[in-house]
C-alpha cells in the first residue's frame, strides 16, 4: 500500500476523511436510534 | 406478480427476515471496505491524474448511489400510491436521508477532485454538477416535506408525488455529459475506458457502498417500524 499522495494530499485526504466522517457518524447515529427504539419498546411492553 | 414482495412486506415477516440478513450483510460490507481500501491504496498513480485517481473510488460510488437511492424512493413511492402499503411509505421515507448524504459526498469529493484536475472547485454552467446539486435540494425538500405534514397518510401521498415528479432529474444527471458540453468527464466505467488496475478496487468499493446502503436502509426501516409501534402503544395508554 502506498500512502504517499504528493502533491495532491491536500485534496485526497480530506475527500477520504469527509467520507469516513459522514458515513461513519450516520452509521453510528442509525445504530443508536435503533437501540433507543428497541429499549423504549421493551420498557413499554413490560409496563 | 408482486405477491412474493408483499409476503415479505408484512412488518413481522420483514423484521424476521432482516434479523437473519443483517449480520451477513454488515459483515460483507466490512470485508468489502477493507478489501476496497487495500486495493485502492495499492493501485498505481494514473498517468494523467496521479494519485487523485484514489478519489474515483469514493466519488463515483457516492454519485451512483445518489441516483440509485432516488430510484429506490421512486419505486417505493409507486407502491405507496398504487398499493397503499405502509412499508412502502416507510421504505421511501427512510431512504431519503441516505440519498442526501451520498449526494452531498458526491458533490464534496467531486469538488475536491475537480480543484487539482480542472483548476476550479465548482462550475455553475456544468450540467452534471448543477443537476447533482438539484438532486441534493430535491432530497432536502423531500425530507422537509415529510417533517412538515403531521398526518402521515397525507404526507406519504404528497411526498410520493414529489418523488415521482423529481424523477425527471435522474436521466438529466445520467445523460448531462452527453447532452451538453460539460467540464465533467464523460462516462468511463461502463464504456470500458477504465484500466483494470483501477476497475477492480472501484468495483469492490462500489459493492461496499451498495452493502452499506442496504444495511443502513434496513436498520432505518426496522427502527421506524418500532417507533410506530411505540407511538401506537403510547396512544393506547393515554
Amino acid at each position: 500500500m502506498n500512502f504517499d499522495m504528493s502533491p495532491y494530499g491536500a485534496f485526497i485526504w480530506p475527500a477520504y476523511g469527509l467520507s469516513a466522517l459522514l458515513l461513519g457518524s450516520f452509521t453510528l447515529w442509525t445504530i443508536a436510534r435503533w437501540r433507543a427504539a428497541k429499549a423504549k419498546l421493551a420498557s413499554l411492553e413490560q409496563k | 406478480m408482486f405477491d412474493w414482495l408483499f409476503r415479505y412486506a408484512n412488518p413481522a415477516r420483514f423484521m424476521g427476515l432482516t434479523t437473519t440478513l443483517l449480520p451477513w450483510l454488515s459483515g460483507a460490507a466490512v470485508l468489502a471496505l477493507a478489501a476496497g481500501l487495500y486495493l485502492g491504496f495499492s493501485a498505481p498513480p494514473d498517468y494523467q491524474q496521479g494519485r487523485t485517481v484514489l478519489i474515483l473510488f469514493i466519488h463515483v460510488p457516492a454519485a451512483i448511489m445518489s441516483t440509485m437511492v432516488y430510484g429506490c424512493i421512486v419505486v417505493a413511492s409507486l407502491f405507496s400510491l398504487v398499493n397503499r402499503h405502509i412499508l412502502a411509505d416507510v421504505a421511501a421515507r427512510t431512504a431519503a436521508p441516505l440519498g442526501a448524504i451520498f449526494t452531498l459526498l458526491a458533490l464534496a469529493t467531486g469538488s475536491l477532485w475537480g480543484r487539482p484536475m480542472w483548476g476550479v472547485w465548482w462550475v455553475w454552467g456544468d450540467a452534471r454538477l448543477t443537476s447533482t446539486l438539484v438532486q441534493f435540494f430535491l432530497y432536502l425538500g423531500y425530507i422537509a416535506l415529510w417533517g412538515a405534514i403531521e398526518d402521515e397518510t397525507r404526507a406519504a401521498r404528497i411526498c410520493a408525488v414529489l418523488a415521482l415528479v423529481g424523477a425527471v432529474n435522474i436521466p438529466i444527471i445520467k445523460y448531462s455529459v452527453e447532452w451538453w458540453a460539460t467540464l465533467h468527464q464523460g462516462e468511463s466505467i461502463m464504456s470500458g475506458k477504465l484500466a483494470g488496475v483501477f476497475l477492480t478496487p472501484w468495483l469492490v468499493m462500489m459493492l461496499f457502498y451498495v452493502l452499506l446502503f442496504v444495511c443502513l436502509w434496513l436498520v432505518r426501516i426496522r427502527t421506524m417500524i418500532l417507533e410506530r409501534r411505540i407511538r401506537s402503544l403510547m396512544q393506547g395508554a393515554s
